[in-house]
């Protein structure tokens, strides 16, 4: 292999890691904002102008806090559990599409950390290690709550994964291909798959919402019942990480869903922007677009956090077992006949 | 002549149903639609915040705030420590103890006898302003200030001693030009 690749891979495994870190951190500071300004309030704005320095604030405030540890026979796990946590949260990025490709320094730059042709199926396997992170963060804390928390956060997700894996079926039944790369060229010129799969997309983007514990599904934490969910017994940095990780979760969320349904990295003239202003620029432009397309999901995210009280448990468990997976199996069933529409004409003889 | 049941003497009774959901009802994506369109317009409404102390509420002219021991129009202290405001103090805010005016202090204090320490407990005040009826001198007023007291991070500190409470002397020499010129 020539060092050259080496380099070049470096180089966009480091831009993203720090992408992923920079929009993870900037996430608590706009949620903040953004709750407060849908509550009518202005939000922190006191370090750096708007509140921007907010979060090296809270995160300087979290590693000088005291390094508390329960009274735990499983210390090793009580330490691993936030660092899975955190590192399946940022692993997710390798795969995702940001642009097409670069020309620079004479070599074609794929900005991808790598292509897999099995990307979604990665994505699908790290996000359920991800419940182990939680779940031995829960368990090694050797605190009721917490494990309560564990137990309700996992199988939340564990119960989503499954109307998750159905919503994409239906889309990889269009697509025919696994790799993100691919889904990405498909959707040119406005075919994004939201138009074609709009019931998957739905489904899709409720179970994105119970797999990041986010509001409306946030049930893992809960001030009345399970004090702070299975982080409980974290303190100082190693709790920065559980909620480092759920902001890295939500930011990977928005840009699956953007790449998976709104076109990713295309937008309406790319071809044309190619064409007449030279191939940098246009894919410079894509990878603005898909900035812009994630930064909306993720203040929809938030959005919806503030607008929409939490489901009671069993209400959760309803929703994820009786009605979105049934509605995901007659959304492959139908997309199914569509596909296959001209074989069942010919078949029963029109 | 309608029966007791259903009479309504203030006019807004409502008859309240408990009737079946609809299909679209029951999908709940009308009234998330409904809910967020509700939060995004508070998203872009004026904000009801006022940062306090960058910005200050407008207060009413009788809003009693933190008292100020007014100096006269030339700048001499008014209070004579007499401790009527002391005595009728509900909440035993007040101390103070009084000094004899040296001579060559006259343009310090109005009357020959002032008050050397002069002490509110803010922590205890009520802010009911029955001080500021009891004075004969005219001397405490908590309607001038049009300020809060501040927050601090020890009891003591919320002692005020003269330092805080007498008139600042530019505002003083303000006041006595503006009187003068009307």
């Amino acid at each position: 292999m020539d060092s050259a690749l080496i380099i070049e891979k470096s180089v966009v495994i480091v831009a993203v890691f720090v992408f992923t870190m920079i929009m993870a951190m900037y996430s608590t500071w706009a949620e903040r904002k953004v709750a407060a300004y849908l509550q009518d309030r202005i939000g922190p704005n006191r370090a750096g102008w708007g509140g921007l320095l907010q979060p090296l604030a809270d995160g300087l405030k979290l590693f000088a806090k005291e390094e508390f540890e329960p009274n735990t026979p499983n210390r090793i796990l009580f330490f691993t559990g936030p660092a899975i946590a955190m590192s399946t949260a940022l692993i997710t990025s390798a795969v995702i599409p940001w642009g097409d490709k670069l020309e620079l320094f004479g070599r074609t730059v794929i900005l991808q950390a790598t292509d897999i042709d099995v990307s979604i199926l990665y994505v699908f396997g790290i996000v359920s290690i991800g419940v182990y992170g939680i779940m031995i963060g829960g368990w090694a804390s050797n605190n009721k709550f917490s494990l309560m928390g564990a137990v309700r956060a996992a199988s939340q997700m564990v119960s989503y994964e499954v109307a998750m894996g159905l919503s994409i079926i239906a889309l990889l039944m269009m697509t025919g291909t696994l790799s993100l790369k691919e889904i990405a060229q498909q959707q040119s010129g406005l075919h994004w798959n939201v138009f074609y799969q709009p019931l998957s997309f739905l489904i899709f983007l409720i179970c994105a919402f119970a797999e990041t514990n986010r509001t409306p599904f946030d049930l893992a934490e809960c001030e009345s019942e399970l004090i702070g969910g299975y982080h409980t017994e974290y303190s100082s940095m190693k709790m920065g990480f559980y909620l480092f990780a759920e902001y890295a979760n939500m930011f990977i969320s928005a840009t699956i869903i953007s790449v998976l349904f709104f076109g990713g990295y295309n937008y309406p003239g790319m071809s044309w922007v190619i064409e007449h202003w030279g191939n940098n620029a246009g894919n410079l432009l894509g990878m603005l677009a898909l900035f812009v397309k994630l930064c909306f999901f993720i203040f929809f995210f938030m959005w919806v956090r503030w607008t929409i009280p939490r489901f009671r448990y069993d209400q959760l468990m309803h929703l994820g077992w009786k009605i979105l997976i049934p509605l995901g199996i007659i959304n492959i069933v139908i997309t199914g006949i569509v596909l296959l529409r001209s074989e069942i004409f010919a078949f029963l003889g029109f | 002549m309608s029966s007791l049941q259903t009479i309504s003497l203030s006019g807004s009774k409502k008859e309240v149903s408990k009737k079946e959901m609809t299909f679209l009802e029951k999908l709940y994506l009308i009234a998330i639609i409904k809910g967020l369109w509700i939060t995004i317009k508070h998203f872009f409404k004026k904000k009801a915040t006022i940062q306090y102390p960058d910005q200050v509420r407008p207060f009413s002219p009788v809003y009693r705030g933190r008292h100020m021991l007014k100096r006269d129009s030339q700048g001499r202290e008014n209070c004579t420590a007499c401790g009527l405001c002391a005595l009728s103090c509900p909440a035993e805010a007040i101390t103070m103890k009084a000094a004899e005016r040296k001579p060559g202090e006259e343009h310090l204090y109005r009357e020959e006898k002032y008050a050397e320490i002069y002490e509110i407990n803010m922590l205890r005040c009520i802010f009911c302003g029955l001080c500021e009826e009891a004075c004969p001198k005219d001397a405490i007023y908590l309607t001038i200030s049009k300020e809060l007291v501040p927050a601090q991070y020890h009891r003591e500190d919320f002692i005020f001693g003269k330092d805080k409470l007498v008139m600042p002397l530019e505002m003083a020499i303000r006041n006595t030009q503006q009187n003068s010129v009307n």
